[in-house]
């Protein structure tokens, strides 16, 4: 039997662009590998991210601030289960995938260190995914559009909480303030990754599923640099990006979460839990 | 959680006015509450700032041994009803440090006291989570057992404590219900799946038994407990009780019993069983838990590891009221 040849992405793209306004609007569909592989992109920040803030659960400063870290988590984890189920099968996806196959950014893999870290972290991740998620909610993609409505209530809580906790803490003691322009010489390597518009979200933004970050740099700089202003911390100078995360090319660390995450699938693959 | 320090107290009768305590024994004979600025003699305050504090420390503590699962937890769902959990168990320590705080005793005192071992907390907590069957176990029979402990005590006679545990039943309940259901997963599962629920089981088996504290004779407050409405039933009877009702549901999961002596009485409506190691009980109230250490360990660190958090966050607050007052 002859076969035919695949679909590329590219195809799919053109096959939009070209689609006259008002025609028939296909149901959404999870083998379109470019609405595949945005959503794997989103899914997968929000459970690397939703995975770290997790391993602080009984370890915070308070019992306070261990609710709203496992608040997040779980928010996140929930954002993730949505996500990666339009992808596919969000449990295989999350427990059977290796790190070449991860699409997350190298912000939310990286270990929590302090709180101050974790705060940062959460002001760098947040504020640019609410200002993402505002933007997706007029997704093309009604699944994803119906994501992001939910999920960007969620997540103005989430960066409005690390603003409050930056805040606090570079106002805070000496001690505080240095740890938290630690946490930010430490992170701010990865902003620059946030931004990165690469062929396979040219073709998610053709398409009308995703939505062009480049469009809200400016408006996110400027946040971050007026909380960081409230919390009187300086704007770190930027250096030259680290990226790769998107095409699976990560940082040492998400090997060793996904070791911890996924060792009970991967012991016993034929069980069901 | 319960406590196990409540049948310890020392004799509760002192000097109080005696007018006063009989207008208080009879309005607490009368089923009221009594509320945070009612009198009530101290060895009331005493014995409630005691358990409810411990009750707190308890949930604290409790989200140790589970959270060592959450980024473990092997599938989406799990991990985000285990989560969800803990955080109930969060929930639970920060109201219950809240009424006991009504009491005139300050949540850093309570955590003071937790941390250099003059306050108890549930001997439960001491035991290690192993295998992922840990988690259900604990949801299925550490919750159980909590809850057959703490349905009474919305009638407990302090309001603050009766309300949070109102609350609180609420969503154990639901805790209990989620381990059944995830223990039912592994009951039926690969045979691998179901070594773990039998070993959990063997080994949550008898400390849930000790969770509800030493044998009535043992317990000599009890009395005192019961006519200040602080506790509504005895150690063994809710142990009973417990028991009867937690056999058939491990039967329906094709899960043995540890224990040779159990049977059912037909007599006393309900089942004969061995006996419990009171040592092991009485070395783990005195710390010697297997993982006691690590417990300790970890609430210690959390909390001095983190103090310049909550530092940062006063200093923080006095330099803004001192903007906002300049």
């Amino acid at each position: 039997m002859p076969s035919l040849p695949p679909i590329r992405p590219e195809d799919v793209a053109t096959a939009e662009k070209i689609r006259p306004d008002g025609a028939f609007d296909a149901p959404s569909d999870a083998h379109d590998p470019v609405r595949a592989g945005y959503l794997l992109r989103l899914g997968d920040d929000s459970l690397i991210l939703g995975q770290r803030l997790s391993e602080w659960c009984g370890h915070a400063p308070s019992v306070e601030v261990d609710l709203s870290l496992a608040n997040m988590a779980l928010d996140l984890i929930g954002q993730a289960t949505l996500l990666l189920g339009e992808a596919g099968d969000a449990d295989s996806l999350a427990f059977k995938r290796d790190v070449l196959d991860f699409r997350n950014c190298w912000l939310v893999e990286q270990p929590n260190g302090d709180f101050a870290r974790t705060m940062v972290r959460q002001l760098l991740f947040s504020t640019w995914q609410h200002m993402l998620y505002q933007r997706l909610t007029g997704s093309r993609d009604e699944a994803l559009a119906g994501i992001a409505a939910k999920a960007v209530k969620e997540v103005a809580y989430h960066r409005e909480l690390a603003a409050e906790w930056v805040i606090r803490l570079g106002d805070g003691t000496e001690e505080s303030r240095e740890r938290t322009l630690d946490g930010l010489g430490w992170c701010w390597r990865f902003v620059p990754e946030l931004f990165e518009v690469d062929d396979e979200v040219e073709q998610a933004v053709a398409a009308g599923i995703a939505a062009d970050p480049r469009e809200f740099e400016a408006e996110y700089r400027a946040e971050i640099a007026r909380v960081l202003g409230e919390a009187g911390l300086p704007v770190p100078n930027d250096q030259r990006p680290i990226l790769g995360g998107r095409r699976g090319h990560h940082s040492e660390h998400l090997g060793h979460l996904l070791a911890i995450m996924q060792y009970l699938p991967r012991t016993y693959p034929d069980a069901k839990w | 959680m319960y406590t196990t320090e409540l049948s310890k107290q020392p004799n509760v009768q002192s000097i109080e006015d005696p007018e006063r305590l009989a207008a208080f024994e009879a309005r607490v004979a009368a089923d009221e509450f009594i509320e945070p600025k009612d009198w009530m003699p101290e060895a009331y305050r005493r014995t409630l700032t005691r358990q409810i504090s411990q009750h707190a420390h308890s949930e604290i503590v409790g989200m140790l041994p589970e959270g060592n699962w959450i980024t473990r937890a092997p599938s989406l769902r799990r991990k985000a009803i285990l989560l969800a959990k803990v955080q109930d168990e969060a929930g639970h320590g920060l109201y219950l440090y809240c009424a006991a705080e009504t009491l005139g005793t300050s949540r850093e005192e309570m955590i003071e006291a937790l941390h250099s071992g003059k306050a108890k907390y549930s001997t439960i907590f001491n035991y290690p989570t192993l295998t992922w069957a840990d988690i259900p176990a604990i949801g299925w029979l550490v919750d159980g057992a909590a809850i057959m402990n703490q349905v009474p005590l919305q009638r407990t006679s302090y309001g603050p404590y009766a309300r949070a545990m109102v609350r609180v039943c609420k969503e154990e309940s639901f805790h209990q219900r989620q381990g059944y259901e995830a223990m039912t997963s592994l009951a039926n599962g690969t045979p691998e799946q179901k070594r773990m629920a039998q070993d959990a089981f063997n080994r949550w088996w008898w400390p849930s038994l000790m969770m509800f504290g030493p044998p009535d004779e043992n317990s000599p407050n009890t009395a005192q407990s019961l006519r200040w409405r602080i506790k509504r039933e005895t150690n063994d009877e809710l142990r009973q009780k417990f028991v009867d009702i937690t056999v058939p549901q491990a039967e329906y999961l094709g899960l043995t019993v540890p224990d040779p002596d159990l049977k059912w009485n037909e007599a006393k409506g309900g089942y004969d069983f061995g006996a419990i190691d009171w040592d092991e009980f009485y070395a783990v109230v005195r710390g010697e838990g297997p993982v006691a250490r690590e417990r300790m360990t970890a609430r210690r660190e959390a909390w001095e590891s983190n103090a310049w958090v909550r530092e940062a966050a006063a200093a923080h607050e006095a330099k803004r009221r001192q903007r906002a007052a300049a």
